[in-house]
């Protein structure tokens, strides 16, 4: 490995540990309380399972319009594996984020095997209708509680495991895309016949990385399960499916920094306009709307923020105005 | 054996309410090539234009109707022309998105205008049912069936013999060409949505009639449902959008007579899976590969 | 053995027999051209060589062992590699991420190595970095490594489609109208391009061309198709005297 790439690694953790830090000395401070507190955390789930639906449709180009229900399949199998178990705390939270994502991603495999042979534009549709059986089932399979939902799952997740998880998450996607499995699920996106010309198995990747996305999205309802301790089954509609999915588009479908600003972003939009709560959704509609017509890209398109690109650019600009002397 | 023909009757009531509103999926479907998420919500809009026309305005049914057919045509058409003209030649993703958006405007717009709750709407036709024996009847379920009947003849009258019927056969067998042989296709593509759109309302009226009620997201369900119908049916094909309408109504309406209420919506998805992983083309509908 | 050795392939869409009875062999380091008018099926031909479509009668044998019915991905793995008529490039994606892609299969590490960045990661990329720039450099491409593919003249987003083709590592090379819209000057570098390719990579090439400048110029043999059949074979001199071929492109 090059000394490089180990700088470069570096100057990424000390940024991730530098934001930490001072979130947790505002913290401290008061300047964010606890109502902000819990806004960022949901922030930080919304940015887990807008991530995790970004590799399904900005860099393997299918449209899902499910994945609310990927997320309630790993929230409710996580809060069944917590009520049902006698652990400590730290093996219950893995444990079940680790069983949350495998269910999660199993369904994932299992709608995805027969759904991804179609275009786009059905998978849709059948995402969409898979969202919707699995909130049916929700409210009347007999374990989970029908419309009371499940109470009392253990509280595990605070900020900094929230921080953590979201680190670790964004850190994954972005190892996992720019590898060769990365490589040949954009190039699905880009021209499946042309993928399958080169030698990539198409069918496999395309499986694949829908599972790894419901994966990673079973992974966010689980978090979300063990921060609200009450699961409520009618969470889990297709207007969540479409908020993730309009954080992805504002955002950049093959963006995963663009996620995470849109995430933000929107999470200060809904504060500033929860007073004119019937507004909120006219103007997101309106938004997708224009900028479909208008920036279809989203706010980076395909680029990524890169906190070594901005040093870079730092540097030169210093070196413009300040030129070395000669010795 | 009387609940075996009463489902029957219940299943062809919805049926053809489904496979109106179905209709107009397939027609967009087949000459734009664009799943039109906001059918659904047209079919609110024209619901509430009936509505207001009852009850505000104290029209008449025939006269509620037709506003409600022309609002929405008028509706459909100013969406094609705003929303999705700009995305003729970009992305299907793009397309579908702004169909979204266009879905999620309508509804939260009349969200904001009406409020969310449901509001009644008036039993037009509040007569006995016709009793056959141990068999119940509502008329309502006679004059629905009947109207939609007459739509799907009505539609079939125009695709067959008027010159924009053949415009519309032309653009949707083969855009390009059509424009070469001096169809206006823009023009084709507008008629297209407010036919759809008119027929969408007239559902929706009959929907909320059904279910004595609107409200501003009563659209989605029926919607979602249309579209498994005209999937299901073959999409892009109009005789399949009926026949697959009719077979939706019979599943849901038997569902919730013999197995359970509550799983029916999710044994339609069901069927959506099924026909997608086994016929994608639909029952009707011919296969197309990708042209290498 | 013959590298490919077609038996009395034929194909039937709902009815309509597209392609029949076309059999051809081809032997290592060949250069062979299909030729035949328009609509004639020879992308039909190419697209079940490739696994694109299955045959419905007939068999394809790669280098002894039976294709039929194989997917297109597991063809490239018998070592076969394509280029389309209508260029398919991954538009998005820069000139040496493409070349990359093709290499995909010559690769092994796991997800798992590649989210911890484990050495088998770094090795196996930076063999293939190695690799994809070097295969670049000998078509004159290395200054366009990092150029987004759709931002390249036509040209070269031609030449980089064999590149692609070739990073497959294949024994075999089939080229769809390589010279549909360009020039003559192009069209004559073009068939510098293939002589190279084929000295260089030692390949077998199967052409379909319109150009017959360009066909007759470097194919050793040709096989002519006409509604879908073969309606004639052998050297290019005798192809141009062959009085059915004339008949089928001057419509007689």
């Amino acid at each position: 490995m090059h000394k490089k790439v180990i700088q470069k690694y570096a100057v990424n953790l000390a940024g991730v540990v530098a934001v930490f830090l001072l979130i947790l000395l505002l913290m401290g401070m008061g300047v964010v309380n606890n109502y902000m507190t819990g806004i960022l955390i949901f922030t930080g789930i919304n940015i887990i399972m807008a991530a995790s639906l970004n590799l399904a449709t900005g860099y393997l180009g299918q449209l899902v319009l499910g994945h609310a229900g990927f997320m309630a399949i790993g929230a409710y199998a996580a809060a069944l594996f917590a009520l049902n178990t006698e652990m400590p705390d730290l093996p219950t939270l893995v444990g079940g984020m680790a069983i949350g994502g495998a269910v999660a991603g199993l369904f994932g495999i299992l709608i995805g095997i027969p759904a991804l042979r179609l275009r786009g534009d059905y998978l849709g549709i059948v995402t969409l209708g898979f969202g919707e059986i699995i909130r049916i089932a929700l409210l009347n399979l007999p374990f989970t509680g029908g419309a009371a939902g499940l109470r009392r799952i253990p509280k595990l997740v605070n900020f900094n495991i929230l921080y953590v998880a979201v680190v670790l998450t964004i850190t994954f996607l972005f190892l996992f895309v720019r590898s060769r499995h990365g490589r040949a699920i954009h190039s699905i996106k880009e021209d499946e016949i042309a993928a399958e010309s080169v030698g990539i198995p198409t069918t496999f990747y395309k499986v694949y990385g829908f599972a790894v996305s419901a994966f990673l999205a079973g992974v966010g309802g689980s978090l979300f399960a063990f921060y609200q301790s009450i699961l409520d089954p009618r969470k889990f509609t297709f207007m969540l499916s479409v908020e993730f999915f309009i954080i992805v588009v504002l955002g950049g479908m093959g963006s995963i920094t663009g996620t995470i600003l849109a995430a933000l972003l929107l999470s200060f939009a809904n504060e500033f306009l929860y007073s004119v709560e019937n507004f909120r959704l006219v103007i997101y509609a309106l938004l997708l709307i224009t900028m479909m017509i208008f920036k279809p890209d989203g706010l980076l398109g395909t680029r990524e923020f890169s906190l070594n690109g901005l040093l870079d650019r730092v540097k030169t600009l210093v070196g413009k105005s300040f030129p070395k002397s000669k010795r | 054996m009387t609940q075996f023909i009463q489902q029957m009757i219940n299943g062809l009531h919805v049926g053809s309410i489904y496979a109106l509103i179905a209709l107009g999926y397939t027609m967009v479907y087949g000459i734009v090539k664009l799943i039109n998420f906001a059918h659904g919500d047209i079919l609110m809009v024209g619901a509430y234009v009936g509505f207001f026309a009852l009850t505000a305005f104290n029209l008449p049914f025939g006269l509620a109707l037709l506003a409600a057919m022309v609002l929405s045509a008028l509706l459909g058409m100013a969406i094609d022309k705003v929303a999705y003209k700009p995305l003729r030649n970009a992305p299907r993703i793009s397309a579908l998105i702004t169909a979204l958006g266009v879905s999620m405007f309508l509804q939260n717009t009349f969200r904001l205008l009406f409020g969310a709750n449901p509001r009644k709407m008036p039993a037009v036709f509040n007569v006995q049912p016709i009793l056959l024996g141990d068999l119940r009847i509502p008329p309502l379920t006679i004059i629905t069936i009947l109207l939609s009947g007459a739509c799907m003849v009505g539609l079939e009258l125009i695709i067959r013999f008027t010159k924009t019927g053949k415009a519309m056969r032309g653009v949707s067998e083969d855009s390009k060409a059509a424009k070469l042989m001096g169809i206006n296709v823009d023009r084709t593509i507008s008629i297209t949505f407010a036919i759809g759109s008119a027929l969408g309302a007239v559902g929706g009226i009959l929907y909320s009639i059904s279910y004595y009620q609107v409200e501003p997201y009563m659209g989605m369900m029926p919607g979602l449902k249309a579209f498994v119908a005209a999937v299901l049916g073959g999409i892009g094909v109009i005789p399949g959008a009926m026949l697959g309408g009719f077979v939706i109504g019979g599943v849901e309406s038997f569902t919730k007579g013999y197995l359970s209420t509550t799983w029916a919506d999710a044994i339609v998805f069901s069927i959506l899976i099924l026909v997608l992983v086994f016929k994608p083309s639909g029952i009707l509908g011919k296969n197309t590969k990708e042209k290498v | 053995m013959p590298l490919l050795d077609v038996k009395e392939i034929g194909i039937t869409f709902g009815g309509l027999r597209a392609v029949g009875n076309f059999s051809i062999q081809l032997e290592p380091g060949e250069l062979v051209g299909l030729i035949g008018p328009n609509g004639a099926g020879k992308t039909t031909i190419f697209n079940m060589l490739t696994g694109v479509y299955k045959p419905t009668e007939g068999e394809i044998r790669i280098s002894g062992r039976l294709a039929n019915g194989k997917k297109p991905y597991q063809i490239v793995n018998e070592g076969v590699a394509r280029t389309f008529q209508n260029i398919r490039l991954f538009k998005n994606l820069t000139v040496l991420d493409n070349i990359k892609t093709a290499f995909h299969k010559d690769m092994r590490y796991s997800t798992v190595e590649a989210v911890l960045r484990l050495p088998a990661f770094w090795r196996e990329e930076a063999e293939i970095d190695r690799k994809a720039r070097e295969l670049l450099g000998l078509f004159n491409m290395e200054e366009d490594a990092d150029t987004i593919a759709a931002n390249m003249p036509y040209g070269k987003q031609r030449k980089l489609e064999i590149c692609r083709a070739l990073a497959t590592s294949p024994q075999m090379l089939f080229l769809d109208e390589p010279a549909a819209g360009m020039n003559p000057q192009e069209t004559r570098e073009l068939m510098n391009t293939i002589h190279f390719i084929r000295d260089k990579f030692k390949v077998a090439i199967l052409l379909i061309e319109h150009d017959m400048s360009l066909v007759m110029g470097i194919c050793e043999r040709l096989v002519v198709i006409d509604y879908g059949m073969i309606i004639a074979k052998g050297k290019p001199e005798e192809i141009k005297t062959n009085k059915k071929v004339i008949e089928a492109y001057l419509g007689s």
